[in-house]
């Protein structure tokens, strides 16, 4: 089996400003879609896809995979982007986003998308998926891991807590949650639509290892993501600071991007931007 | 006075069974496993068997992660809160993606009792049946749901199990084989047929004999499964006998009455009514009491059919 030889964290950047052009370009369209959301989850995509995931493109069943649950199931563009750029399909896919007869839903979903571990979408979800896997794992003795990513405004949903009680209380070391923590939400500012700091101090009364970092930082989140792997005895959560839709300058901090489209012009400007 | 047994019970030794037969068993509680009798399994097989604490939402989750990953994870709660409580994570993380779920829910329907309205399940099956992929059943015995679980542990995808509080009467022998395709005919009759599922089919039996003792023949069928449904024995059901009557412990809306009736409208439409919790919340009160209260009584039964009959052509 082939597995991906990790990038350098320049071959990384390069790589996470393709993402970016995939994202544009896929949402522009179908003239539908989150670029927000997909924008400030890129780097943190990019360095476990490119670097930290044991995965096969050629096996997306293999059995020791790790597992990558996008509980912020929205955010589907990216990890779409993602996909097809270590070869799950081909790229020239990517344009039929949330079409009819599309095998990219606006969602995720299990059965149509090669290389998507879980459908998601309503929120809240994924973090208890991911503890039945950390499970599993653990009741097979196989060494794979779990990464959940969930975004800031999904906090909101008492699942996500029950889930983060659970994976403290059965010890789950094998699983890491990461928060895009964007600092917004459909309506707008996380802290004024629903305060959910302080984050850290929460996930950690709840039991979990935390590291707050930088979420556009590669060698940050490098680092981060590697350490997890030497926790013992409790799961790992990664507060991951990033910008609503980094790297497009009028997406920027605006929680009207969060599920909107560029218009044609918009896309050509957002392009130039990324080149 | 024939023999009782409660089907919970059977349930939770079944698995135990299972368990030590298939290792990628494994069982999921939300703090309710002294009653819905998972307690065995996790006696046996602690390192296998999951309790989630009094968090429907996440045990199913949980559920979906582990059945994702191979195994196949029975999960229990009472059925109030397996159903309603968590429908959106049963529907977006079991049903769409089809995995290998068995959702076995205890004390179902009005016979829960003494906990009055808040606890007792009557729309569950209506909520699990409107989920693509599900398979729904409701044994009306204990040697009955001991072959339904066998039989949804060696079945891939995604099930709704009801099971009631009560002790019940045992319908079947050793020689009984479920097959989840077939409604069983319980006896056959031309002038009627009764369709009822899980508690209500002991006291369809009664109702016929009843009605045998005046002149009336009726048939009755056990549909223990109300999907996929048996639409085969209700043609040959509305055909031979002409007017069909259902029962069931659940309001009427999309219960055993609303799918038959589908049924019966789309192929032979027949004289049809209906014995089931009106559009209401019920009552604390004893099992029976609450029974008699929604006409869920061998005697209303026997005068619906009467009734029923007497609409025929």
């Amino acid at each position: 089996m082939t597995q991906l030889q990790p990038y350098s964290v320049e071959e990384l950047q390069q790589k996470a400003k393709t993402l970016r052009r995939h994202i544009i370009r896929m949402i522009a369209a179908s003239q539908s879609g989150h670029p927000g959301g997909s924008l400030s989850a890129v780097e943190i995509i990019t360095s476990l896809y490119f670097n930290i995931l044991r995965h096969d493109p050629e096996n997306p069943q293999w059995l020791d995979r790790d597992r990558f649950i996008l509980s912020k199931g929205h955010a589907a563009p990216v990890l779409y982007a993602a996909l097809a750029e270590c070869g799950y399909f081909h790229v020239d896919e990517l344009l039929t986003l949330r079409k009819m007869g599309s095998r990219m839903q606006g969602h995720c979903d299990i059965g149509t998308t090669p290389g998507i571990e879980m459908s998601t979408g309503p929120l809240g979800q994924g973090l208890s998926f991911g503890i039945g896997c950390a499970l599993a794992a653990r009741l097979d003795k196989r060494d794979y891991r779990i990464y959940v990513l969930l975004g800031d405004g999904e906090l909101d949903e008492g699942q996500v807590w029950e889930a983060a009680m659970a994976a403290a209380h059965f010890k789950l070391d094998n699983l890491v949650a990461i928060v895009d923590r964007n600092n917004i939400q459909l309506d707008g500012w996380t802290h004024d639509i629903m305060e959910t700091e302080p984050l850290a101090q929460k996930w950690r009364a709840f039991g979990w290892r935390v590291s707050d970092i930088a979420g556009h930082d590669i060698p940050q989140l490098l680092t981060a993501l590697e350490q997890a792997k030497t926790i013992k005895g409790k799961p790992t959560m990664l507060i991951a600071r990033t910008v609503k839709g980094k790297g497009v300058s009028f997406m920027e901090n605006k929680a009207e991007f969060h599920g909107k489209a560029p218009t044609p012009e918009q896309a050509v400007q957002a392009l130039k931007e990324l080149e | 006075m024939a023999a009782e047994a409660a089907m919970r019970e059977t349930y939770g030794k079944t698995l135990v069974e299972l368990g030590k037969s298939n290792p990628d068993i494994v069982v999921l509680d939300a703090d309710l496993s002294s009653s819905t009798q998972t307690k065995f399994f996790a006696k046996e097989f602690p390192e296998r068997f999951f309790n989630c604490g009094i968090a429907e939402q996440n045990m199913m989750g949980i559920a979906a992660g582990l059945a994702a990953s191979g195994k196949t994870a029975f999960a229990s709660t009472f059925a109030v809160f397996a159903s309603s409580r968590c429908f959106d994570q049963v529907r977006m993380s079991i049903a769409q993606p089809h995995l290998n779920v068995k959702i076995v829910a205890t004390h179902g329907g009005v016979t829960v009792g003494e906990d009055g309205a808040s606890h007792q399940a009557i729309e569950d099956l209506s909520l699990m049946c409107a989920l693509p992929g599900f398979t729904v059943i409701v044994p009306a015995d204990a040697v009955e749901t001991e072959q339904v679980i066998r039989y949804a542990a060696s079945t891939l995808g995604p099930f709704y199990i009801r099971l009631p509080r009560l002790k019940s009467a045992v319908l079947y022998d050793k020689n009984y084989r479920f097959d989840l395709e077939k409604a069983v005919t319980m006896r056959d009759g031309r002038d009627v047929t009764i369709i009822a599922m899980g508690l209500m089919v002991e006291r369809a039996l009664k109702a016929a004999d009843t009605l045998s003792g005046e002149g009336v023949d009726a048939r009755v069928l056990n549909m223990h499964t109300l999907k996929p449904l048996d639409e085969d024995s209700i043609m040959k059901a509305a055909k031979e006998a002409g007017a069909i009557l259902t029962v069931e412990e659940h309001v009427r809306q999309g219960g055993l009455g609303s799918r038959v009736a589908t049924v019966v409208a789309e192929s032979t439409p027949v004289p049809m009514s209906f014995v089931n919790i009106e559009d209401c919340f019920s009552s604390s009160g004893q099992p029976e009491e609450l029974l008699a209260k929604h006409g869920l009584t061998a005697e209303n039964i026997a005068k619906e059919a009467k009734a029923l009959v007497k609409k025929k052509r």
